[in-house]
């Protein structure tokens, strides 16, 4: 049981039953045990129907998905007993109060009596929700809600919490206490956390990254590794008739030059050397050059072409 | 789903979630004061406006001497109260499951047929509870009875409440919005009570009107309040108590296997 992978995925196909193209297509990799990893990807890529596939609310299509060396399709409550799941929209019972929610949740894992109670109290007090226990789910604020979804989501003691955008609704403090507590249960007890995002700041934090375009993989490995993809620092920039200067560009300093989104992009080492070149060369066509290591978003252009915020025209 | 049931029953995994849904149902009703009044308010206006309409100028074929349209409709009346009520607790499934409590039901480790068990007599038991509370009613439109009759009319009121619970659930399972729901509800629901024999008899009635009707497991429930109600002995012209009872608790049965049926994990 130790050796297996806490997720294993075996080449994921899933579309839905009237959909007109398919929304994950071939995905494989694996998350370790303890890990905190990150499925990033703007919408529509995907993520989510993955969330929906490890958490056994979907079937896949084609391929496998197995959680601690359980076959998912084969019997998902088994894999429902070992996971916690955050939603991005709390499944809370708004008429029901903080402690009400947190019992019924223990009831539905068969937790009952002495057991529960004590292990209500303490995460109310991690979350800081001790004082709230009596009020309605539907008076607290988002981050408020978050957090005791969260709570909800670990009171089976899960070996792996499977969290579906996360940082929705929370506020930057809020965040920062989010993931200080998924750092301490990691380390605390091995939990392995798997999260969806569209946030770069959030999937910093992952230890790693499945990068996810279109329904398929396109990168995986440790934020600073998938930086280092890109080669050196990234030169933008904007100005007028960029498809001509981008050609110009490349022929006279043969780079590889990308047109996104308005922006000329070019990845290079020694980058500041390129950019006094490039004003003295097209002083009249370039509005502003900018110069900065590569973020994560650098990494999506780099591995797919297309700029991180335009939506994926695949829907879903 | 029969194998499967017996072999994972336990406290743990059965009774406990199945409270909790059960108990989750009595909680929000308690706190949500406007589903009490939709409950039962609108049937009771009906009845009063309708009954009181047609009070002196209806008579009931076959009936006895003197039994007038507000104790005629008085049975469905509660039948509509049960549907009411029925239908209120199973439309919370549609949001529910999409962003609500249902999805945190659905990823833990319990079995369909839990969940839908414990919705269901949640929803059974307030239905049953509201429907019950409108008999109180009876004596002032001059329908005595006593408790040989509520003996009777109680357990056909429970089995329905819980078979027309089931029946929402399915339709709330099957449907992406409430929207849908109210067309349901306007199309197939309150037909299927209109041609219970809550409004008009079936005796009168066109025959094809009286074929559907003798085919609405409604029209069994009916006929056994009213016979039990109206001091009749089978109703008018109608089945016999046993025969409704087992109607009636043969679409309940049906119902359930329904629902479950609906909310099954689906395998790829």
């Amino acid at each position: 049981m130790e050796h297996d992978a806490a997720v294993s995925v075996n080449n994921l196909n899933f579309i839905y039953p009237r959909g007109q193209r398919p929304v994950l297509r071939g995905l494989s990799f694996k998350i370790e045990q303890g890990e905190v990893f990150g499925l990033l990807g703007p919408n529509g890529s995907g993520k989510t129907t993955l969330f929906r596939l490890i958490t056994t609310l979907l079937r896949p299509s084609r391929g496998e998905i197995s959680v601690f060396g359980i076959e998912a399709a084969d019997c998902p409550a088994c894999v429902r007993a070992k996971i916690g799941v955050v939603f991005q929209y709390p499944a809370l019972d708004k008429k029901l109060t903080v402690m009400e929610n947190m019992k019924a949740q223990g009831h539905l894992y068969g937790i009952s009596g002495r057991v529960l109670a004590k292990r209500i109290d303490s995460l109310l007090d991690i979350f800081n929700l001790k004082e709230r226990g009596r009020e309605m789910a539907e008076n607290l604020s988002g981050g408020l809600r978050r957090r005791l979804e969260i709570a909800k989501g670990l009171l089976h003691r899960p070996r792996l919490l499977v969290m579906d955008e996360p940082s929705t609704g929370l506020d930057p403090a809020a965040r920062l206490d989010m993931w200080r507590y998924l750092r301490e249960l990691v380390k605390e007890f091995r939990t392995t956390v798997v999260l969806t995002t569209h946030l770069m700041e959030e999937a910093e934090q992952c230890g790693r990254l499945a990068i996810l375009s279109e329904g398929s993989l396109v990168a995986l490995g440790r934020p600073e590794d998938l930086r280092s993809h890109v080669g050196g620092d990234v030169i933008r920039v904007k100005g007028l008739n960029l498809g001509d200067l981008r050609v110009k560009i490349q022929n006279q300093f043969g780079n590889n030059v990308r047109l996104v989104d308005d922006n000329l992009i070019i990845e290079r080492r020694q980058a500041h050397e390129l950019i006094s070149q490039l004003a003295q060369a097209f002083p009249d066509q370039i509005e502003s050059v900018t110069l900065a290591k590569p973020t994560l978003e650098d990494v999506f252009m780099h591995f797919t072409g297309r700029s991180f915020q335009r939506r994926d025209p695949n829907g879903a | 789903m029969a194998l499967e049931a017996i072999r994972g029953m336990s406290m743990e995994n059965v009774i406990l979630p199945m409270m909790m849904l059960w108990r989750r149902e009595m909680v929000r009703f308690y706190r949500d004061k406007g589903r009490v009044f939709g409950a039962l308010v609108p049937p009771l206006i009906f009845w009063f406006l309708i009954g009181s309409g047609l009070g002196e100028s209806f008579h009931l074929p076959g009936a006895p001497a003197g039994v007038n349209y507000l104790q005629y409709f008085f049975s469905g009346t509660v039948i509509l109260v049960l549907l009411f009520t029925a239908i209120f607790s199973t439309i919370s499934v549609i949001e529910d499951r999409r962003e609500g409590f249902l999805q945190s039901v659905l990823v833990a480790p319990v079995a369909r047929w839990v969940v839908v068990k414990g919705k269901l007599l949640g929803s059974t038991t307030l239905a049953f509870l509201q429907g019950a509370l409108f008999l109180v009613l009876a004596p002032a439109v001059g329908l005595n009875f006593d408790f040989s009759v509520i003996l009777a009319i109680l357990p056909i009121l429970a089995v329905l409440a819980f078979g027309l619970s089931a029946l929402g659930f399915c339709l709330a399972w099957a449907l992406d919005s409430t929207q849908g729901f109210h067309s349901v509800m306007n199309v197939f629901l309150i037909p299927l009570w209109l041609l219970s024999g809550a409004l008009f008899p079936a005796s009168g009635a066109h025959p094809w009107v009286r074929w559907v009707m003798s085919l609405n497991p409604l029209s069994y429930g009916l006929a056994a309040l009213q016979g039990s109600l109206l001091g009749l002995d089978t109703g008018p012209g109608g089945p016999s108590y046993a025969l409704c009872f087992s109607v009636v608790f043969g679409f309940a049965i049906l119902s359930f296997l329904a629902a479950v049926y609906t909310a099954r994990e689906r395998r790829r």
